[in-house]
């Protein structure tokens, strides 16, 4: 009964002050969107005219859920999205350009370049980064100290030497690196280092059979072929943590998710024997660090929202240095502002200050709405030489031959909008 | 139903009306299957034969009509072959797997001479209750190349350790053995009670005229178990053919598509790429092979018979 009148009591409160705000909906997926709801309180103190519904989804249903919803016509007014997903979304002409709206902003000036670019698709800006991502080398101080080499590496040769060095002192059953053999950053990362194309005419073909592709893929899978990487995929690593602490493997390229999970993962005694490293690059002499992917999520804003305004209000709250770094604090998720980093001290925190050089190397992978296929098919392609025994230049025709295929929708809609008459036509 | 329907057209009125009847009364269960079966079918099938797509989410216009394209290409993937393949490995090695370790285990529970004959049901009916998630947890474990217990056992043995999961090889075994595991407890619950509807007074003669275990195995239960064995073939089939959690949980397909069914191809056309019109297209291969190797079984029972 109690119950019953204070939820009456609740409900006329709300008519009362509440019903006349305009209502922000925004998605956030998985802790993002956990933490995400704690910014909210302020901003709706800052902006009383305005109120924010956080609705949290699982990451693993969050591509799908969007899709969906955009198919129903019930996408929010604006939302987290995995930067590799913008093509798509403005493929599907989900999304609302924001270039009029950054224009007067300090945003694009304080973030990293090739993160930002990632936003940029045919010419227009269809997000603003939210938070960074990008991979570098986590490894043990210890093991790479014992080599007596040079370190960090400045080429792919020299880091060769540290690994095959750390082989022999490891003896049977260690290994230098992990690789993931079903991860496709890995082969990516080392074609976007040695300047491979990816895909060629606009992202109309595949580039795969480029030489310069192919010095990136003998190179990974070399590290395979000699033993300094062991044959497992990400369901075979059964503990990364436990597996690193006893020396199984000395190295792994990995995310800024794990700064704050090796820190809680690794035994106390393992705290001061591992460090980041941005990646070497191919050769030395070419700039330092090698270029690594540039990841993170950004905030857009849908073109069907209804309420576009109140909404670009939140997400320039949520780009905003401080509310970046409160951000950080609540995450461990990198802020996409130098300036955030400088007032979450991040710049200063030995294990997070590599990821600061990495991001000045960044780039993103081809912008094009097949991508996660396209990428999915490479990582296949490294494991049919690896575990298949198939022969490199063979498997790299195959994967141009495939990824030909997948672009095959993706040239007739480039065909037919580069003829507008006959377009226009098709439209009446 | 059948007599009413195969009747002459010269009936009685009253024959007439009662017709009518049956036919209003069926008209909402037709309808349902109308709505909710027969037009999802159609569209499916027009889907199939359009490369329907992310572009054309964006807008329909997008979408091409391409006749029997999709299939065609089907038909020229070697990953699809491949992935008939697996399916038929599946279907090959787990259904008779099944069907012996299930009449094996109904043999066990319902013998005179077992024990907490109660428990033992409960025991092997609880992989079919469990949850897929949390099996695959301990099977991942099981099936680990370094800690499994099984390539412990393995080593005991003396035998090399196998990468179970990781190896394409063997990855195929792997995932039927779990498939088995985890499906036998249904059909060792029909042959429980296919075995119940024996009457126990042919036991007895045949104990009388001196048989032995074994010959009354042969000669009794097996043939009067011949429908219940029937049944259970088409359920497993059936539902190795649609084999779709064990994978996606353990492997996710892989390794190298060794462990990818016709389902879960599907699945990541549809549902991963968003190619929904080749996505149609798989299910209408799986449909027609389902209705063959159903067709075939029957076909073969009546052979048999005769």
């Amino acid at each position: 009964m109690r119950a019953l009148l204070c939820l009456l009591l609740l409900t006329a409160c709300h008519r009362g002050s509440g019903d006349d705000r305009t209502t922000v909906r925004f998605w956030a997926f998985g802790r993002e969107g956990e933490v995400v709801r704690e910014l909210v309180p302020e901003f709706e103190k800052r902006h009383p005219e305005i109120r924010v519904e956080v609705q949290q989804i699982p990451w693993t249903a969050a591509h799908e859920k969007l899709i969906t919803a955009f198919v129903g016509d019930a996408l929010p007014d604006a939302a987290q999205l995995g930067n590799t997903w913008v093509p798509e979304f403005v493929a599907l002409g989900a999304l609302a350009p924001l270039d009029e709206r950054i224009a007067g902003t300090a945003g694009r000036g304080d973030s990293f370049a090739g993160i930002w670019d990632t936003n940029v698709v045919d010419g227009a800006t269809w997000g603003v980064p939210w938070y960074v991502d990008t991979r570098l080398l986590f490894y043990r101080t210890d093991l790479v100290a014992a080599t007596g080499l040079p370190w960090p590496p400045k080429s792919w040769a020299a880091w060769r030497e540290v690994m095959q060095r750390i082989k022999e002192q490891g003896g049977p059953g260690h290994f230098a690196i992990l690789l993931p053999v079903d991860e496709w950053t890995q082969p990516v990362i080392f074609g976007l280092q040695t300047n491979a194309p990816l895909l060629a005419d606009g992202g109309r073909r595949g580039a795969f059979r480029d030489p310069r592709f192919r010095k990136a893929m003998a190179f990974y899978l070399d590290l395979y072929a000699s033993g300094l990487a062991p044959s497992l995929d990400l369901q075979g690593v059964a503990n990364l943590y436990q597996q690193l602490s006893e020396g199984y493997f000395a190295m792994v390229i990995t995310g800024p998710w794990n700064l704050g999970e090796f820190r809680n993962r690794l035994p106390p005694e393992m705290q001061d024997r591992w460090a980041t490293a941005p990646l070497p690059p191919p050769e030395e002499g070419m700039p330092h660090p090698g270029i690594s992917l540039a990841g993170g999520a950004s905030l857009v804003l849908f073109k069907q929202s209804r309420s576009p305004e109140a909404a670009w209000t939140w997400l320039e709250y949520l780009s905003e240095p401080a509310q970046q770094a409160r951000f950080y604090a609540l995450s461990g998720d990198l802020p996409a502002r130098r300036s955030a980093w400088k007032i979450a001290g991040l710049a200063d925190d030995p294990k997070a200050a590599p990821f600061l050089t990495q991001l000045g190397q960044v780039a993103p992978t081809p912008k094009v709405p097949e991508w996660e296929q396209i990428a999915t098919r490479i990582a296949e392609c490294a494991e049919q030489v690896m575990r298949g025994g198939k022969d490199l230049d063979a498997a790299l025709a195959d994967l141009d031959a495939d990824v030909d295929r997948m672009l095959e929708k993706r040239r007739w809609m480039l065909d037919r909008a580069a003829q507008p008459q006959r377009t226009a036509e098709a439209r009446r | 139903m059948s007599a009413e329907a195969d009747a002459p057209p010269a009936v009685p009125t009253g024959l007439k009306s009662e017709r009518r009847a049956a036919w209003v009364l069926l008209t909402p269960a037709l309808g349902a299957i109308a709505i909710f079966f027969a037009l999802p079918l159609i569209a499916a099938l027009l889907l199939s034969l359009t490369d329907f797509d992310i572009y054309a989410l964006a807008d329909p216009r997008n979408a091409r009509f391409v006749g029997a394209d999709n299939y065609l290409h089907l038909l020229r993937d070697p990953l699809f072959w491949k992935v008939m393949r697996n399916t038929l490995v599946f279907v090959v090695l787990g259904v008779p797997l099944t069907l012996l370790v299930a009449l094996g285990g109904a043999l066990l529970v319902n013998s005179r001479l077992a024990r907490m004959r109660g428990l033992f049901r409960t025991v092997f009916f609880a992989p079919v209750v469990t949850t897929i998630v949390a099996v695959a947890v301990v099977f991942r474990y099981l099936y680990h190349p370094r800690y499994g217990m099984i390539n412990q056992m393995l080593g005991l043995l003396g035998l090399p350790a196998i990468d179970w999961l990781g190896d394409p090889a063997w990855a195929t075994a792997a995932i039927t053995l779990l498939a088995v595991w985890r499906s036998f407890g249904y059909a060792l619950v029909i042959y429980v009670v296919g075995l119940q509807a024996i009457p126990q007074p042919l036991y007895e003669a045949a104990e009388l005229d001196g048989a032995g275990a074994w010959g009354m195995l042969r000669h009794i239960t097996l043939p009067l178990l011949g429908p219940t064995t029937r049944f259970v073939t088409v359920l497993t089939t059936v539902s190795l053919f649609q084999i779709f959690a064990e994978p996606y949980v353990m492997t996710r397909g892989g390794p190298l598509y060794a462990t990818t069914s016709i389902t879960l191809l599907m699945y990541q056309q549809g549902f991963r790429w968003w190619n929904l019109g080749s996505a149609a297209a798989i299910a209408f291969v799986l449909f027609a092979l389902i209705i063959a190797a159903t067709g075939l079984q029957e076909l073969l029972r009546r052979r048999w018979k005769t």
